[in-house]
């Protein structure tokens, strides 16, 4: 039995990472994905910040699932996910304030990041404590490699460094850690066009066709746009558009 | 408060700053319901209703939060109001204004959780606006999130009929059609300064 539990337990954790990526796969938590991916360093930053609030709010959900009533259920999340966000949100602006001037307004707008609020209503208020935890985890960590990935080949094009501004992040831990590293410089004449908003749209769209490549080999269905439809929402708006766009044909 | 402002915030947050191609602020519908050109003109004007009411109740409530020094609770409080208000706009258009529920009400649930609504709330206090250049800010962040959605909407209807790469069809290339239109608002970048200077 232990056994069995600590297989799905693993299966809940690499589901997140490859076969239900949050970013490549599910296509949830565009805006932030595409805002904060200008900097590998920004990008690592809004991927743990999201991670801690996703494991946490994923926690807290459902260790209440049984206690909220279902007809308040979103409100109710909404709450509990825009604690954690506020506690993160204290946290960041306390201890790597240059982070929370990078981030601006994306750092409160975790609340709204449909990878928080999907998670909870489509695993943990279904599942016990620790396993609604892992798929935190593993979904966190999901986002935050999809972020990395295009933050590397955003700044490594569009600025010519990388890591660069690493003292940002590593300031928390003391002022010479890594020898002062502050990323290093590679291309002289980089594409500006890169960290430009338009660079974020096409590295991402480039991304996820190799993503969809990828799975189309191991027989996995093309990562769609579910946009409204992944939200907790969805009951209500997919299918009101989509009898409004019927009824207009 | 004078004439040059609101229109250079006005210009700014539709051409130089547009929330959906230059901040990322609303890609969800951006993306999502953009496919027709009706029904990306009903969304906007469902977005540029809410961010205007929103705008108009938060702003008072976060003058009463940072009276009591409990100013860290604003998210938490935005994001509730906003839920809250979304619903009780949608139960009173539907009971006393019919005509514009059924052009509007359908609308209004997706716009809860958008982010572009809290981030526009968000932006006039992290900007320090009065309550009347909040308001022009939130009108122009929703005229640009209009028309972004508008061009987007034409753009994605010559799509359809294009001859794409297998690999890249859908999703992809959606994206890759989002990123050329943003293009075309880089050359506005520096227009406002040059105006108002």
């Amino acid at each position: 039995m232990a056994k069995r539990e600590k297989c799905s337990l693993r299966k809940e954790f690499t589901k997140g990472l490859l076969i239900e990526n949050p970013v490549l796969r599910l296509v949830l938590g565009t805006c932030p994905t595409l805002a904060t991916s200008t900097s590998m360093v920004n990008a690592i930053g809004m991927g743990i910040a999201a991670t801690i609030v996703l494991i946490c709010s994923n926690i807290a959900i459902s260790a209440l699932r049984k206690v909220i009533p279902d007809k308040v259920r979103i409100p109710a999340y909404i709450v509990i996910i825009a604690s954690f966000v506020t506690i993160v949100q204290m946290l960041v602006k306390a201890f790597v304030p240059a982070l929370d001037s990078a981030l601006g307004v994306f750092l409160p707008l975790i609340v709204v990041n449909c990878i928080i609020l999907g998670r909870a209503e489509a695993f943990a208020n279904k599942n016990p404590v620790i396993a609604s935890a892992v798929d935190g985890l593993g979904m966190g960590i999901g986002f935050t490699a999809a972020l990395f990935c295009m933050a590397l080949i955003r700044e490594f094009l569009g600025n010519g460094t990388l890591f660069a501004d690493a003292q940002n992040l590593l300031g928390v831990f003391g002022d010479n850690v890594l020898g002062g590293f502050n990323g290093v410089t590679i291309l002289s004449t980089p594409m500006t066009l890169f960290i430009l908003p338009a660079g974020g749209f096409f590295v991402f769209g480039i991304l996820i066709a190799l993503a969809n490549k990828i799975s189309d080999k191991k027989k996995l269905p093309k990562a769609e746009l579910h946009g409204c439809e992944s939200c907790p929402l969805a009951s209500t708006c997919s299918k009101v558009v989509s009898k409004r766009e019927d009824n207009m044909i | 408060m004078n004439a040059t402002q609101i229109f250079s915030i006005i210009l700014t947050a539709i051409l130089t700053e547009n929330f959906v191609l230059c901040k990322f602020l609303g890609i969800c519908p951006f993306l999502g319901v953009s496919k027709k050109v009706d029904t990306a003109l009903g969304m906007s004007v469902a977005v540029i209703f809410v961010m205007l009411i929103s705008t108009a109740v938060t702003y008072p409530i976060n003058a009463l939060l940072n009276q009591y020094n409990i100013g860290y609770l604003q998210t938490i409080v935005c994001i509730l109001v906003i839920a809250a208000l979304v619903q009780l706009v949608e139960i009173v258009l539907k009971k006393y204004i019919k005509s514009l529920y059924n052009a509007l009400g359908i609308y209004l649930p997706l716009i809860t959780t958008n982010c572009a609504v809290l981030g526009v709330v968000l932006l006039n206090f992290t900007n320090g606006y009065t309550f009347g250049l909040s308001m022009v800010n939130s009108f122009g962040a929703g005229v640009g999130f209009m028309v972004a959605m508008l061009i987007f909407a034409g753009v994605r209807s010559r799509l359809e009929t294009a001859d794409i790469p297998e690999g890249l069809k859908g999703l992809p290339s959606t994206l890759i059609a989002a990123s050329l239109t943003s293009v075309s608002f880089l050359g506005f970048s520096g227009v406002v300064e040059g105006i108002f200077g």
